[in-house]
């Protein structure tokens, strides 16, 4: 039955209608109609956040940790614009968020109104879609299309400018909208020809690496499941990418770790010696393959994305595949079991026997102390205390979240929430939020450093407020690690303002936001802290504080190839070239 | 390096509100070329417009600009006419050019040539009317430089694949 309700009333009836039951907020003028409808229901919570970047971060962690869309509802104007790096972000890592952002009455559009911005042309580049309500005749589908538009094909971001006079008009609400455009019509079923293409590829195969990224994570908890089947299945070993850790069990034999930048020995040499490449859900990042030319010379590489233009954008594949991956890894389940495909088992053996030399290099080692604490040491000591127990990780951005992503051990997708391809510091503290809120009895660590957290510090308030027991533990270094890294390596050791003086204390940081602070200075104290830690019901801060000089390897520097890694600070490192100094 | 080639792309879009920006944007956003580019509704009832753009770069470029565009939530059809076969290109032209005795007669003249059509004209002015290839257009700009070219206004080129087939 079609029923006649505001505008305002109209999105919250599409919110629940789309099964959302959190939204992360901040009011403001253009958007109180919404706001003043809020307050009347109690289908819908509300996360009052301390800043619209944190409600976007904090809608991308709550997406990233259930596979849903993340909702974010802000106001015009300055709420629009603080919401955009946090929208750049959820494009750059395919994440799926339907923002809601106010706007001055249609009337004044244009006129420089208070607080009013052009909210669809400035966040036109970093959404995968955006529409301006002009006629609340219009607003129930453009709801509904959001939210399509976000979770299919390749998921993103997707604003949703609402003028305040389309919130305070009356409009229909029609039973059974149909989202379905005449254009946009993802391709999720991949084309059986090349699935044989592949397979019978794969079969052929003497030093088979797969590679796979968070398309895998994106297509649902079955993909993972189905990936580590295929991959037992096959016998050949799996490297992931940042965005990817969790697509299968780090425990596995042949899970090699992460590669790139800060990847494993195992897994670049892998990558760089392979003769025939599995890319699932990854996208050939720069972070992945070092100097394009020098990268994985002499394989075959098959290309499983649902994004054609992720396709030869970077690398030119061999055999491109366009699809889900969950409904693309049935298909080559399938045709692996009914060709009876039988790769060179010789070969394999003689492969897997160059991993391990390879691994046998342990390339994460590094010289611990008992005197300071060393953040990979730190991490380890995380790592035991939480490894027997399900639990979700956030991350800031630098050198902690490289360390994260080589020393926490994650055997499940979606537990894993780190900002990969924008690179967003001040990211981890609000996904918390967001992951808390989706999870609300589980284990959410922020491992972050003392720079980062101050980016988004104020979402400590938020933590607080809605009593979620985030744990936010950071690796002090009072440094800038990984800016300090580079001008260590290559900027001569000039390190132009990369410390921080007169950071805060962050025990009484906590204390003063009515969170719990702890400290931990040597390592003997290490694991007391973290236990007590896991223990507080309570939002803790724990200032873990680190060896300043620690540098994040085996490293790929910039303009590198992947034989070409450092291992660790003995090893010298080429002169940089002229092409790898342009490069971040 | 891959060779630059040139390419006329028809891409079919839905003619609601931002959609030529965020063609446009998609273009410098990744730095690709646009030589030209035109817009028109050209079905009324279902809303479409066609985009013409011709734009230049390596084969690899030219299929990463096919699948950005195809990946545009209002783009129906992205159809590569450089590729698909033959196909035609039109340009219209109006030019001013100002002149008296040998000059205005030779201008003209040369548009005569050209099939030309003289579509305003004041005793030292015409305005030409010109319908053809760029290339062509070109040739024919160029002539009217020294016969007193003042102004150009172009559409930028629409095309269209020759035979039965449809966008």
């Amino acid at each position: 039955m079609t029923q006649e309700l505001t505008g305002a009333g109209i999105v919250i009836k599409a919110l629940v209608d789309q099964g959302v039951d959190v939204v992360f907020g901040y009011p403001g003028g253009a958007v109180l109609p919404i706001y003043d409808e809020l307050f009347k229901q109690n289908a819908l919570r509300h996360v009052l956040v301390r800043h619209e970047q944190g409600a976007v971060h904090a809608a991308e962690g709550y997406a990233r940790s259930t596979g849903k869309v993340g909702v974010v509802l802000v106001t015009s104007g300055p709420g629009a614009t603080n919401a955009v790096t946090g929208l750049t972000d959820a494009l750059m890592d395919s994440i799926p968020v339907v923002c809601l952002t106010g706007q001055v009455p249609t009337h004044l559009i244009g006129n420089d109104a208070f607080q009013e911005a052009d909210t669809v042309g400035i966040t036109r580049p970093c959404t995968k879609h955006n529409y301006l309500v002009k006629d609340i005749a219009d607003l129930p589908r453009v709801m509904h299309e959001a939210f399509y538009v976000a979770r299919s094909g390749r998921p993103g971001p997707v604003v949703v400018d609402l003028p305040k006079d389309i919130l305070q008009g009356k409009g229909a609400y029609p039973d059974g909208i149909d989202v379905e455009r005449r254009s946009y019509k993802p391709q999720t079923t991949p084309d059986a020809d090349r699935i044989e293409q592949a397979v019978a590829l794969m079969a052929s195969a003497k030093r088979p690496l797969f590679y796979c990224g968070g398309g895998v994570i994106n297509s649902g908890p079955e993909a993972s499941a189905l990936l580590t089947e295929f991959v037992r299945m096959t016998g050949f070993p799996c490297t992931l990418t940042l965005m990817g850790l969790g697509a299968m069990p780090a425990s596995d034999p042949h899970f090699l770790g992460m590669l790139g930048m800060h990847g494993t020995y195992e897994a670049n040499l892998a990558m760089h010696d392979c003769d025939v490449m599995i890319n699932i859900g990854a996208r050939f990042d720069d972070r992945v393959t070092g100097r394009l030319t020098a990268f994985s010379p002499n394989s075959k590489k098959i290309h499983v994305d649902i994004d054609p233009s992720s396709i030869n954008k970077n690398v030119r594949v061999d055999l491109p595949v366009v699809g889900d991956v969950k409904l693309v890894l049935e298909a080559m389940i399938a045709a692996w079991k009914r060709t009876k495909a039988r790769p060179d088992a010789a070969a394999l053996a003689e492969w897997w026997r160059s991993i391990e030399q390879w691994r046998g290099r342990d390339c994460l080692r590094y010289k611990n102390s008992d005197k300071i604490i060393k953040p990979q040491y730190a991490l380890q000591r995380l790592q035991a205390a939480i490894g027997d127990r399900d639990f979700y990780v956030t991350t800031e951005v630098g050198q902690h979240q490289m360390w994260a992503a080589q020393f926490l051990r994650f055997e499940k997708p979606n537990r894993w929430m780190t900002s990969g391809g924008l690179g967003t510091m001040g990211y981890g503290l609000p996904a918390a939020v967001g992951v808390q809120m989706a999870h609300p009895d589980a284990l959410v660590v922020d491992v972050a450093g003392e720079a980062s957290i101050l980016m988004n510090i104020q979402e400590m308030s938020t933590a607080v407020q809605y009593k979620l027991p985030v744990k936010i533990f950071i690796l002090n270094n009072q440094w800038m690690g990984m800016v300090r890294q580079w001008q260590e390596l290559l900027h001569g050791g000039r390190y132009s303002e990369s410390y921080t003086e007169s950071l805060p204390d962050f025990v009484k940081l906590a204390e003063a936001f009515g969170a719990v602070g702890l400290r931990a200075q040597k390592p003997d104290e290490l694991d007391d802290v973290i236990r007590e830690m896991i223990a507080v019901k309570a939002p803790v801060i724990v200032d873990c504080c680190v060896d300043q000089t620690e540098n994040c390897f085996p490293m790929i520097p910039s303009g590198a190839a992947h034989n070409e890694m450092l291992l660790g600070p003995d090893d010298v490192a080429k002169p940089v070239s002229e092409e790898g100094m342009v490069l971040v | 390096m891959e060779a630059i080639e040139r390419h006329t792309i028809s891409v079919l879009v839905d003619n609601e509100a931002g959609v030529l920006a965020r063609v446009i944007g998609l273009f410098s956003g990744r730095g690709y070329n646009i030589e030209s580019l035109t817009v028109a509704e050209v079905d009324m009832a279902r809303h479409l417009s066609r985009i013409t753009i011709v734009t230049s770069g390596t084969p690899m470029i030219i299929e990463q600009i096919k699948a950005q565009l195809g990946r545009l939530v209002p783009v129906h059809r992205v159809s590569d006419l450089t590729n698909e076969g033959p196909h035609l290109e039109r340009e219209l032209a109006l030019v001013k050019v100002n002149g008296t005795g040998d000059k205005r007669i030779e201008s003209l003249r040369i548009a005569d040539i050209f099939r030309a059509r003289v579509v305003d004209s004041t005793l030292e002015s015409f305005v030409f009317e010109m319908t053809g290839s760029p290339e062509k257009l070109n040739a024919f700009i160029n002539l009217m430089q020294p016969l007193g070219l003042v102004d150009v206004s172009r559409t930028g080129v629409v095309a269209i694949a020759r035979g039965p087939e449809a966008i």
